[in-house]
């Protein structure tokens, strides 16, 4: 499944400093859908280079990460039940308190 | 230049000071009397005479019911034009009031719109004073300010651009015990602060008082902007119920930002200000605007709305302003309030060692090696003579290169085969030093050593024209 990744918010650090990531997972056999579980999974073995802990708390992300599947909050569509579909675009963004 | 050329140039800085400072008391003068004057004509309706500074008095109504008068009209004359705005919305703008909680990188171009557009009352709270290093970002401020109160500077420019709206200083930290009284005074507060807990405390504080809340952020070169517990919408804590650890708090003075980038999303923080006080247009609440200056891209993302869990706005939560009021903000996000930076305190005293006394083992020719612990960004800036930049990040793996620094200067050194050369550890304060000694002592570098509170103790105390930032 295609999909497009984005990180920002200085997640990207987390990842070689590339904030856009355009992939391909490979579904198991047999199974249809790639649910945003399975992707963060996918993400932190594929993508995440150092300090894990920066991206990801148990199977979630670790608090003050948004998490938008094409540009909607995932709250709005079941968080680590979302199902994803061909060319969806997934951005993970720290939230930021500077200013 | 000669010595008298030198008493010369000393004289002359020393007058201007003096000028300076007695011209902003007597700008302070001037406007706190046209205040007064205001206040007076508002109350009894007197007409001034028209005199020569008439533009600044005939704040009388005008008559035509919105009350604005013809100075008024013609101030905001550009706005009454627009037809989706027009005298209504400028009436509305004028009776508002709005606090804007830190007078920096987003308050600065935020302050200056306000006061410019024409909100009733401008209320600035800051506690910090102006520094060089505030300038290329904070852009209310001038440098004649600097060392001076960030209230007083904003507020002078504020005044410097329009008289006839009325400033209000609070010189003062905001804290969950000054919070309620402060922000209780105005219609709208705009979040221009830079560290987690005071964004949790204002939102929280926003929740309890019913106020909306204008939120944004900028570090680096992204922003962030929203509209929280407005109409039903979401707060702070809906979106974030949980702190982030405090690694992932990046502040500009560590990460750096460019100046621009708080000046869009402050600029952004008034119009939907002046949306909301103004009642005009759909404030960006339920919503969030991301924007990446890098690539130049805004995006406008839809977030949850208002969370019937959330611990303070939610459905069966009944967070009151004496729970708010005892809150313990720092404890909850485990960082401080104010922006001074961290010490740590991580290593026993004989592993630490004062950046004079360094100072004096390099000139008496001790043989050692010096580990600048920095990223290399910020090692490219400025760095020790000698020193090697391996950032703390990457240290555990490089080890062996300072194994091999160690003997190449035991060679170069000639050293008797039983000494071996000192290993000291230096960063920006010292604090990632005594993370980095950790490390190297676990790893059986045990002679290595901390200078205490890096770069910027050698800058005050052994070179004081070592460039600091
Ligand atoms: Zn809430």
């Amino acid at each position: 499944m295609q999909l497009t990744l984005e990180f920002g918010g200085g997640l990207e650090l987390l990842c070689d400093s590339v904030k856009i990531h355009n992939i391909n997972v490979a579904l198991q056999n047999g199974i249809e859908k790639l649910t945003m579980k399975d992707l963060l999974s996918w993400v932190r073995t594929n993508l995440i280079k150092e300090r894990p802990e920066m991206f990801m708390k148990g199977d979630s992300v670790r608090p003050g990460v948004l998490v938008l599947v094409n540009d909607c909050d995932w709250e709005l569509s079941g968080q680590l039940d979302t199902t994803l579909e061909e060319k969806d675009v997934v951005v993970f963004i720290s939230t930021l308190h500077g200013g | 230049m000669d010595s008298n050329g030198g008493g010369e140039v000393c004289r002359i800085l020393r007058e201007l000071k003096t000028l300076k400072a007695s011209k902003s008391d007597i700008e302070r003068r001037i406007s706190d009397l046209e205040a007064q004057l205001r206040e007076l004509n508002l109350n009894n309706g007197t007409v001034v005479p028209n005199g020569s500074s008439c533009t600044l008095m005939s704040t009388v109504d005008s008559g035509f019911g919105h009350g604005l008068s013809a100075d008024m009209i013609y101030r905001y004359s550009r706005q009454l034009l627009i037809p989706s705005f027009g005298v209504q919305a400028q009436s509305n703008l004028l009776k508002s009031s709005i606090l804007v909680v830190g007078a920096g990188g987003l308050g600065s171009p935020a302050l200056l719109y306000l006061a410019a557009c024409g909100v009733g009352r401008l209320g600035i709270v800051d506690h910090d004073v102006v520094e060089l290093n505030n300038m290329h970002r904070q852009i209310i401020h001038t440098e004649a300010y600097i060392g001076q109160p960030k209230v007083k500077s904003a507020a002078a420019s504020c005044r410097s651009i329009n008289s006839t709206i009325q400033i209000v200083e609070h010189k003062e930290a905001l804290c969950a015990s000054n919070a309620l009284e402060i922000l209780s005074k105005y219609d709208i507060i705009v979040d221009a602060t830079d560290n987690a807990p005071s964004r949790y405390m204002i939102s929280d504080c926003c929740v309890v008082l019913g106020k909306p809340l204008v939120s944004g952020a900028a570090v680096g070169l992204e922003g962030q902007l929203t509209v929280y517990n407005y109409n039903g919408g979401p707060c702070y804590r809906c979106l974030f119920p949980t702190p982030p650890p405090t690694t992932a708090c990046q502040r500009c003075s560590d990460s750096g930002v460019l100046g621009v980038v708080p000046g869009v999303i402050g600029v952004l923080q008034a119009l939907e200000t002046i949306k909301i006080a103004a009642a005009v247009g759909e404030p960006l609440s339920g919503r969030m605007l991301l924007f990446d200056a890098l690539s130049a891209r805004i995006r406008i993302v839809k977030i949850r709305g208002r969370s019937l869990q959330c611990e303070v706005c939610g459905e069966n939560t009944a967070f009151t302003q004496k729970q708010f009021s005892e809150f313990d903000y720092e404890n909850f996000t485990q960082s401080p309030l104010s922006t001074s930076p961290l010490k740590l305190n991580l290593l026993p005293a004989d592993s630490r060692i004062s950046s004079k006394e360094f100072k004096e083992r390099i000139v008496n020719g001790e043989a050692n090696v010096l580990v600048d612990v920095r990223p290399p960004h910020h090692y490219k800036i400025v760095s020790l003579p000698g020193s090697v930049n391996i950032p703390l990040s990457r240290l555990e793996s490089r080890l062996p290169e300072i194994s091999s620094f160690l003997n190449e200067t035991k060679e170069r050194k000639a050293l008797n085969p039983d000494s071996v050369p000192s290993l000291y550890v230096i960063c920006r304060r010292g604090n990632d030093s005594q993370r980095a000694v950790q490390l190297l002592h676990k790893m059986g570098f045990t002679i290595a050593k901390d200078i205490i509170g890096g770069l910027e103790s050698w800058a005050q105390d052994v070179d004081q024209n070592f460039p600091t930032y």
